[in-house]
Formats: structure tokens, C-alpha cells, sequence
């Protein structure tokens, strides 16, 4: 009984990975799928994965919608703007929050453990009233700074994480070299935490390219509009779009945030989020 | 080696800085806070004040208007809220759909890092499938599913269909499947991080535990319950907490699916207040039902951690009585 139980355990997992499997790959699968697949026979009865005609015109065609590129534009310039600040803003503060103790630290990291869990809702009310008021909503500028705020203190996260690994001693040595705090800092940390200032920087610009709550609330005219928002107005009311154009111009959308992910992989799998989660 | 034969205190931390404060201290403090004010300046005023500026607001009639002229109406804003149906109507939708989005992600998770854990080929293709999920823009997956969900065109009913099943369900705009519908994806884009949270704690437990409760004897179905649950007991409770929160803050993927259609069905209560204050003007009004949100929220988590610790004393206590 016990060995047959056995011989059976395996073939049973291989049964359930074929599961997750088709459920996490087909829905991207079919993505890919109808964005090189005609309208005629996207809207056919006859619902086949791979096309009967591959038509790769989609892509030229959602790239040909004036929105659709103005709008990856605007996209790129605001996750570029943010990378740039939130990098700046958060490489001296992690270094502190890393390095030094006591009540700024435990300030510090408090506060990213309960940002993970901020109530965006309650404080986009406000925000949007401060922003009118000094007339940055509906701007790529205020977009950029709201960006910037919330993807801080997770990037503060990842790089007091990288910086936490440079060996004091280093500093030190460093210091005793005669070179002063700042001078240490640049020319020993700094160069030493490139691959955790790669690294963060591919998450904030991820954040921002994929954002979507903040953009729907604070831009107003379609020209100021971020990828993700002119996307979701493809499907709603407003316009009728073509499945197709509407698959192609997902998939480019999605390209960023995926190649981001399978380069940091192996990073994510070694458990960044666990840390995160244990504190 | 200079460096190491020279006097200085010892670099563990806490013994190091405890010494009253010198001027060095001083400077050094200040140096520090030069250097953490560009991060704490945008927090302190983007984040931190909106959200107390949220709160007051939440005491007023404020609508959103050009020239705004409000004033404090005290709780008139909750009185007005507690006979609302509709958004406890939302907040009950919100419940189910956060609580059964959670739980399923967790068991989904957990079977798939139990998979990924025990050498089956095919890992690493599980792997980056796993991640992918997490990687794209919330407004893309809904995109992608409200293609399978489609009811003409769609593959699930094309699927449902060629095994004799009815082939005709309007998945998202049926009353009875929109919240089902919404509730899968919802597992389908949340599992990675659980999945890979899960993963790593797996890997931490010691593998001779198993091999002792082997010994003794215990199946495969006995060491999950044994040794492998009680491991990972303290990462599943901290993700579960992390997981209903995010998923209860949730919007841009309902809001792209269904807008809380059909009927209101599967309005999610950042939807209901984002549309009161936004479609409707009266921020007053929906700063108030944010105020509430935020408080069940944080009191349901409240009493989820405090059981958990218990049974955690208990279990202790049991174990050494």
C-alpha cells in the first residue's frame, strides 16, 4: 500500500505543477496571442491559440494611435524623473538609516513598514487639494513627485539592505586615511552599492511605468495621459478599440517591468521580499 | 593592518554609541540629518500630512470645488455614513473579495512553493511564470483577462464549450460570476510575492527535523502538519497580514475589470470612496468613509496578530509544560 502510495506521489506533482502552470502562462499566452491575430478572427466563434494568420500589423497599428506613444512618452519621462529623484533622495538617507542607530532607525524603518500598508485612499484627498493649490495636478510634474514619495521608502528599504553588507571596517579604514565623512562616502560606499543603485533604480522605474491609482486620479487632459491610463480608456466606454492594437499596445507596455524582473529573478527569489516581511 | 592594531571602540553597534553627547556626537548627528532631509522632506509632505489633513477632512463638509469654502461639521460626516447601505453594502464586497483573495492566494502559494521545493524538473520555468504576475502593470492583466473572461471570443468558454459545459456565461457582467471572476484574478496576480515569501521560508527549515520525524516514522502528510506548517507559521502570519491589507487597498485592477459593475457587484470600497470623491465631489464625505476603512482595517489586523500570538504562547507553554 505504502509503496504504491509513493510511485504515485511524483507523477501526482507533476499533475499539479501542470496546473499552476496553465494557470499562471496561458492568460499571457493568450495576450500574446491575439495581439498577432487579425480583428476577423479575434471576433470569430473559432477560438484557436495559435492564429491562423499571423498579423503583426497590430503593433504597427497600435503605434500608429497618436495616443498610445505620446503616452509612453509621458510614462517614460515621469519613471525616469522619479528613478532620478528617488535614487538621489534615498542613496544619503539609507546610508543613515543603515549605519546609524537609535530613534532616526527605528523612525525610519517604521515608517516603511507602515507605508506598505498606507491608505491611499484617505490621503489622495488631501494630496490632490495640495497639489491644486500650488497647480500640479494634471502635470507631469506633480505626477513625477507623487511618484517619487511613494516608491521612497521601499527603495530606502532595498539599499539600506546593500549598504548594511559593506563591511564597516572599510569606512573606517577609510576614514583613518585621513579622507572625511563625505569623502569616505563617495569614495568608498558609493561605488561599492552600484549593483543595490541598479537594482533599486529598476524598481522605481517599474513602479512608476506600472502606476496606475495616482495617475487616474491627478492627470485630467488626455495629452498629459501615462500609458496605463490611456490603455484602460481603450477599453472603456470612450472608444471601441480593436482587440488586436489593444494586445499589441499591452504587451509593449508590459515589456519594461518584465525584463526588469528577469534580470533581478534570482535577486527576488533569494527572498528580498522575505526580509522585507521579517523586518 | 594599521587599522586593526589602532584603539577604536568595538564596531558592534549598540555598544558603540552610548557615551552622552560629544561634540563629535553632535556633529556627526547633524550629519546625519543633512543627509536623511531630502527623503524626509517629500514623506513629510506628500505623505505624512495628507494623511492627517485626510483625517480633519473627514470632519468636514469640504466638496470639491474651484474656490473651496468648507467648514467643520464635527461626525455629521459618520452619523450620515452609518446609514449608507450602499457603502456598507461595498464594505461587505470588500470583505469577501479581500478575505477570499487572501485565503486563496495563500493556499495556492503554498502548494505552489511546495512544488518548487521539492526537485521536480521544470522549476525554473515555474519560477519566472511565477514572477511574471507580479511584474506587469495592473491595468495590463486586466486587459489580458477580460480577454479570457470574454463571453464570445473568449477561451474559457471556448474551453467550457468543447467539454459540454454551458458556453455562454458573461463572466464579468453576470451578478452571480463578476465577484468570482474578479476574485481569481485577483489570486492569479497576487501569488507571487506569497508564493515566493513562502518559498524562502521553506527552504529555511532545517532538513533534519524532517529527517528526525521521518524516523519516527511520520508520512509525507504527517511532516507537512508537523514540521513544515509550525515552521512557517510566523512568515504565513506576517504575509497573510501584508496580503489582506494590499488587497483590501485595492483598485486599479477592479476598476479596470468590471468599474464595480454589474449592479454594483463588485464595487470594492476604495472604489465606492474614490467614486464619492471624485464623480460625486464630496470629499468631506469620502475622507469620512476613508477614516472608517483605515480603522476596521487596522482593528480586524489587530485582533488577527493578537490570536495568532496567543495560540503562538500557548503552543510555547504546551511544549514546555
Amino acid at each position: 500500500m505504502r509503496v504504491i502510495a509513493q510511485q504515485m506521489v511524483r507523477p501526482a506533482q507533476y499533475v499539479a505543477l501542470a496546473g499552476y502552470i496553465i494557470f499562471l502562462g496561458f492568460p499571457l499566452l493568450w495576450l500574446l496571442s491575439a495581439s498577432v491575430k487579425s480583428s476577423g478572427e479575434l471576433n470569430s466563434l473559432v477560438v484557436n491559440l495559435l492564429p491562423q494568420e499571423w498579423h503583426w500589423e497590430n503593433y504597427s497599428e497600435a503605434l500608429a494611435r497618436q495616443g498610445l506613444v505620446r503616452s509612453s512618452a509621458n510614462s517614460a519621462i515621469v519613471a525616469l524623473a522619479s528613478t532620478a529623484l528617488v535614487i538621489l533622495v534615498a542613496l544619503p538617507a539609507s546610508y543613515v538609516l543603515a549605519r546609524l542607530k537609535g530613534a532616526i532607525r527605528a523612525a525610519g524603518v517604521g515608517w516603511i513598514l507602515v507605508s506598505q500598508v498606507f491608505p491611499v485612499i484617505l490621503v489622495i484627498l488631501p494630496l490632490f487639494l495640495i497639489l491644486r493649490t500650488i497647480g500640479l495636478t494634471d502635470s507631469l510634474v506633480g505626477l513625477t513627485l507623487v511618484h517619487t514619495t511613494y516608491t521612497l521608502p521601499f527603495a530606502l528599504w532595498m539599499l539600506q539592505g546593500y549598504v548594511a553588507a559593506i563591511p564597516v571596517e572599510l569606512e573606517e579604514a577609510g576614514s583613518m586615511d585621513g579622507g572625511s565623512r563625505l569623502v569616505v562616502l563617495r569614495r568608498i560606499v558609493f561605488p561599492l552599492l552600484a549593483p543595490g543603485v541598479v537594482a533599486t533604480a529598476m524598481f522605481s522605474f517599474v513602479s512608476s511605468w506600472n502606476e496606475f491609482f495616482f495617475a487616474l486620479v491627478l492627470l485630467q487632459s488626455p495629452e498629459n495621459y501615462t500609458l496605463p491610463i490611456t490603455l484602460s480608456t481603450f477599453i472603456g466606454g470612450e472608444g471601441k478599440v480593436a482587440l488586436g492594437p489593444l494586445a499589441a499596445g499591452s504587451v509593449l507596455a508590459a515589456i519594461p517591468s518584465i525584463v526588469f524582473f528577469s534580470i533581478m529573478q534570482k535577486k527576488l527569489t533569494g527572498g528580498l521580499m522575505a526580509g522585507a516581511v521579517k523586518g | 593592518m594599521t587599522v586593526l592594531a589602532s584603539p577604536r571602540p568595538p564596531s558592534t553597534p549598540r555598544s558603540g554609541r552610548r557615551r552622552g553627547p560629544t561634540g563629535m556626537d553632535r556633529a556627526r548627528r547633524r550629519e546625519a540629518a543633512a543627509l536623511v532631509m531630502p527623503s524626509l522632506l517629500p514623506i513629510l509632505v506628500l505623505s505624512v500630512a495628507p494623511l492627517l489633513m485626510g483625517v480633519l477632512l473627514a470632519f468636514t463638509d469640504a466638496e470639491l470645488v474651484r474656490r473651496p469654502d468648507y467648514q467643520f461639521v464635527g461626525v455629521d460626516n459618520f452619523v450620515r455614513l452609518a446609514g449608507n447601505s450602499f457603502f456598507w453594502d461595498s464594505f461587505r464586497i470588500g470583505m469577501v473579495w479581500a478575505v477570499s483573495v487572501t485565503l486563496l492566494q495563500l493556499v495556492a502559494a503554498l502548494g505552489l512553493a511546495l512544488l518548487l521545493n521539492s526537485g521536480l524538473r521544470l522549476q525554473g520555468l515555474t519560477r519566472v511564470l511565477a514572477l511574471i504576475p507580479w511584474a506587469m502593470p495592473p491595468v495590463v492583466v486586466a486587459i489580458m483577462w477580460k480577454m479570457i473572461y470574454s463571453p464570445n471570443a473568449g477561451p474559457l468558454n471556448a474551453f467550457l464549450g468543447s467539454v459540454g459545459l454551458p458556453d455562454d456565461i458573461n463572466w464579468l457582467a453576470d451578478f452571480s460570476t463578476a465577484l468570482p471572476a474578479v476574485i481569481v484574478v485577483g489570486v492569479w496576480v497576487g501569488m507571487p510575492q506569497t508564493t515566493v515569501t513562502l518559498l524562502a521560508g521553506l527552504q529555511q527549515i532545517p532538513q533534519e527535523l524532517h529527517e528526525a520525524a521521518a524516523m519516527d516514522g511520520a508520512g509525507a502528510w504527517r511532516r507537512f502538519w508537523a514540521v513544515t506548517l509550525p515552521s512557517l507559521r510566523p512568515i504565513v502570519t506576517s504575509i497573510t497580514s501584508l496580503n489582506f491589507i494590499w488587497n483590501f487597498n485595492s483598485f486599479s485592477l477592479v476598476y479596470v475589470l468590471t468599474e464595480g459593475g454589474p449592479g454594483g457587484r463588485t464595487m470594492l470600497p476604495m472604489l465606492f470612496t474614490y467614486l464619492e470623491a471624485f464623480k460625486n465631489r464630496n470629499i468631506g464625505y469620502a475622507a469620512a468613509m476613508g477614516v472608517v476603512l483605515v480603522v476596521v482595517v487596522v482593528l480586524l489586523l489587530a485582533l488577527y496578530l493578537r490570536s495568532q500570538f496567543r495560540d503562538d504562547r500557548a503552543e510555547k507553554t504546551k511544549k514546555e509544560g
